[in-house]
């Protein structure tokens, strides 16, 4: 990944973007904070934060005019938080001190003329960034129009105490400072780096600057400098009418003072200051309306009780729409934009960088839900699918990762699934039908059905294609594999005519529709619709439908399904997540093989929507969900009923042995049924017959362990002699390595065949091995 | 590591007609290397890798080893 292209993902996330109420206060205090710490009762806390933005906090949080309240999101659904009135009882209970931090000293010396809001804010900013700090007012005492204000607002003593703050923090104050001269402009900017003049203070010479047209000193309201160079102003005298207004003033003019000390430049990247359209999208959707909660004595405002329940009111404003809906997303504990970096600074080896990248890019089952669902179409998929690709240039993936997986590919598109032919009988092929590598390994009867059906109904002849789409090499991110899969597909395709293609898997679908744009392609159920279904078909009863996420972009196909169960006579439930917004069963992406812990959890949240049996139309969420315990029907079990019409959903689920099995016997019984022909070469270890019972054959499905695996093994520890023999029980163990595992396999000879006691694998190999006895 | 956790006595060479002796195995994975005590033949080197030992710690660092 690319700097640049970093940033383009990081800027498609908007999470960390501020809430409404911090982006409109004028000085973006952290409100969403705030209101959470009063919430929690944690008032030191929530003081703490208050004067981490704040200037001088038990004045400003009694008397700011609170414009934060107006943008509040709380305020679409009843009325907003009632933030100014949560601020004031803040400042008001809690005694303890608030030191704001400092930095180092810089020997830098600022002048400040007079001492209202603006001035004692550029004096607070300046004296906190470690300038040297004098502050010249002319009158008696500092705070200007402040004492003005009410007592029940701001009392005197808590005005008093506030003020001697600046002392605290280094400030010189001359009081009674003769500001009034013709050069005091001319002498302050002479003997000070930079000069600020509030324009609320009485009595300041100001004859050296330039007015604008009502007559006021001309102040540029980005930078607040004057005409002249250095020098620096703000405020009016009617700034208690918005106290934040002259905070925000006093602020920008301390920011652009310490800009100019340091030769930065003044105008450029500001754009942030002050109030500001947020970009955070919040969703509102099941936030029930509630209106502020009213304080039982008005004049004394709330009380710790009342303030915690309007604090509750928060809605706490953040996006993660993508997290909410994607149990992988959640998992990881972060969400979009920090997944990117991660993934980046994985990628480039940033020291630091967390180990868990890896596993984060290859747990994303690729569904695209998470940019459905994002305001801004952030596709966490693509973000991994790209980072999988770069992981493999770098010779940095995993084997573990995908290997299992990739094994399946090649297994169908090899001589034992794949197959090209037209209809038995004829030479050319107006449709061509591709049942999917993954619904003939799970109901390969089924599919013979279909089959029969199609060439019955349709004319001009029905080839049969059976191979694998490729899927497992893209989301693996080998586009080697992938793209030699597409290859040959295109050129059988070709071979046989350039039929219209009669998909049954919307993975498959989803593919072949980006890869391979020239085929015409129809999906099984739309044809099924056009031919009606066989007179066998099953009765359906109520079934909630569960989409595959590969469907999520073919509306068609969805209504086409549901048109047909309606006539199958089933009264169909909708999930809460369906249409556009289907769930993945863990299978895509490679989930279930990267994370197959995660992959149990995606199922498990997908059987929490509803109680009511499921269909699916996806060979993989059907075997997925069944694999979990919950009653699942595929829709070609009710339209073409093997052994399955008295209870469709009862069929268990298929395992990766027993897929590859009935592939293989799906493609022989073809050929010698519809062809006449005899199949197939078998190999050596194909020939060892092996038993294996049902509790052992449930390990190796979890271990991922083919019998296929286990006949190579035994053949091997027979053929070569090469294997361990237990002194207690006479059992064998032998251990042999075909690809990247190797598999160990106990085993016991019983007539001519073998009964298999147990098998474990691991992946790292034995190079070399030696004894210490002489 | 020394994960020597199965008696030898128990499993013997049936090529070779010997009980496993301890001796050392050398894995590598994902560029590592790693020797680990064993039970080995002394005569054909044929090892013993326990299922405790391959589909517990030598799974966990198979896992530490590919999200590096
Ligand atoms: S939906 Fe997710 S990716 Fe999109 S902006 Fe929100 S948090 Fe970020
Ligand atoms: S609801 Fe809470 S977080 Fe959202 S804008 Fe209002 S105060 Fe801020
Ligand atoms: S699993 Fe689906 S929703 Fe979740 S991040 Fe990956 S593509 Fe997005
Ligand atoms: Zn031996």
């Amino acid at each position: 990944m690319e700097p640049n292209e970093l940033r383009e993902w990081e800027q498609k996330c908007i999470q960390e973007e501020p809430p409404q109420c911090t982006a409109a206060c004028p000085i973006h205090l952290d409100a969403r904070l705030f209101v959470r710490q009063v919430g929690e009762g944690d008032w030191g806390g929530a003081l703490k934060t208050l004067a981490k933005t704040m200037p001088f906090p038990r004045i400003l949080g009694r008397i700011c005019d609170h414009p934060c309240e107006h943008a509040c999101l709380r305020g679409e659904a009843g009325e907003p938080i009632a933030i100014g009135a949560l601020e004031r009882l803040c400042v008001e209970t809690v005694q303890q001190r608030v030191v704001p931090s400092m930095l180092p000293r810089k020997r830098l010396a600022i002048a400040v003329v007079g001492s209202g809001l603006g001035s004692l804010t550029v004096a607070w900013d300046l004296l906190r960034k470690g300038y040297d700090l004098t502050l010249f007012e002319p009158g008696s005492r500092l705070g200007g129009s402040l004492w003005s204000l009410p007592e029940n607002i701001l009392p005197p003593e808590v005005l008093s105490a506030e003020l001697e703050l600046l002392t605290e923090l280094g400030a010189t104050v001359e009081l009674f400072a003769k500001v009034g001269r013709p050069n005091t402009v001319v002498t302050l900017s002479e003997s000070f780096a930079a000069v600020y003049i509030g324009l609320d203070t009485q009595g300041v010479n100001l004859n050296l600057l330039d007015l604008d047209d009502q007559g006021a000193v001309q102040v540029d309201p980005l930078t607040m400098a004057t005409s002249r160079t250095g020098v620096f102003a703000g405020g009016r005298a009617d700034d208690t009418k918005s106290p934040i207004a002259a905070v925000l003033a006093g602020r920008r003019a301390a920011t652009s003072i310490d800009r100019f000390v340091t030769n930065v430049s003044m105008e450029s990247g500001r754009e942030k200051e002050g109030p500001y359209a947020t970009l955070l999208y919040t969703s509102l959707a099941g936030v029930a309306p509630l209106p502020r909660i009213a304080a039982a004595n008005p004049a004394s405002g709330y009380n710790a009780e009342e303030a915690l329940k309007e604090a509750g009111r928060c809605i706490q404003c953040e996006c993660l729409e993508c997290v909410k809906v994607c149990s992988y997303l959640e998992k990881f504990k972060g969400y979009p934009r920090k997944y990117a970096r991660e993934i980046y600074n994985n990628e480039r080896m940033v020291p630091g960088g967390v180990h868990r990248a890896n596993l984060l890019v290859n747990s994303c089952s690729n569904c695209g839900l998470c940019a459905t669902v994002c305001p801004n179409d952030f596709h966490m998929g693509e973000l991994c699918h790209d980072a999988r690709l770069s992981m493999v240039a770098r010779a940095k993936m995993p084997p573990a990762a995908h290997e299992f997986a990739l094994l399946d590919l090649e297994f169908s598109s090899s001589d034992k699934f794949a197959l090209a032919r037209h209809e038995p009988g004829l030479t050319a092929s107006r449709y061509l039908f591709f049942p999917s590598c993954q619904l003939a390994g799970s109901a390969p009867g089924q599919v013979s059905e279909a089959y029969g059906f199609l060439r019955q109904q349709l004319s001009g002849g029905v080839g049969l294609m059976l191979n694998c789409c490729g899927a497992p090499g893209f989301w693996a991110g080998r586009d080697d594999l992938f793209y030699a899969a597409i290859r040959t597909l295109r050129t059988e395709w070709h071979a046989l005519g350039e039929p219209v293609m009669i998909v049954a898997c919307s993975s498959c679908l989803a593919i072949f529709r980006e890869q391979l744009p020239e085929i015409p392609l129809v999906s099984l159920w739309e044809v099924l619709e056009q031919t009606g279904l066989p007179n066998t078909a099953a009765e359906a009863g109520r079934l909630a439908v569960v989409d595959p996420c590969s469907s999520r972009l073919d509306p068609a196909v969805q209504k086409s399904v549901r048109r047909l169960l309606e006539r199958l006579g089933a009264a169909i439930e909708e999930l809460p997540l369906h249409g556009d917004k289907p769930e993945c069963c863990g299978f895509g992406g490679l989930m279930a093989n990267a994370n197959p812990a995660l992959a149990r959890e995606v199922v498990a949240r997908r059987l929490a929507a509803s109680d009511s049996d499921y269909l699916a139309y996806c060979a993989m969420c059907r075997d997925h969900f069944t694999a979990a315990g919950k009653r699942t029907t595929h829709l070609i079990d009710l339209i073409f009923p093997v052994e399955t019409r008295e209870d469709p959903a009862g069929r268990p689920a298929t395992g990766w042995s027993l897929r590859h099995e009935n592939r293989a016997r799906l493609k022989e019984a073809l050929l010698k049924e519809l062809w006449g022909e005899a199949t197939v070469t078998v190999a050596e270890y194909e020939r060892r017959r092996v038993e294996i019972p049902p509790d052992v054959l449930a390990l190796m499905e979890a271990r991922r362990i083919l019998v296929a695996d286990v006949q190579r093994v035994i053949e091997y520890g027979e053929r070569t002699g090469n294997r361990l023999r237990s002194e207690e029980n006479g059992l064998c163990r032998a251990y042999f390595r075909p690809h990247r595992v190797t598999f160990w396999v106990d085993y016991r000879q019983q007539g001519e065949g073998f009964i298999v006691a147990n098998a474990y694998c691991h992946r790292m190999e034995i190079v070399r091995s030696s004894h210490e006895h002489v | 590591m020394s994960m020597c956790e199965q008696d030898p006595a128990t499993w013997s060479c049936d090529r070779c007609a010997v009980a496993l002796v301890p001796g050392k195995v050398e894995f590598s994975y994902m560029g590592g290397s790693f020797k680990v005590d064993l039970p080995v033949c002394p005569d054909c080197g044929l090892v013993l890798v326990p299922e405790e030992l391959a589909v517990g710690r030598m799974a966990d660092a198979e896992k530490i080893l590919e999200d590096k």
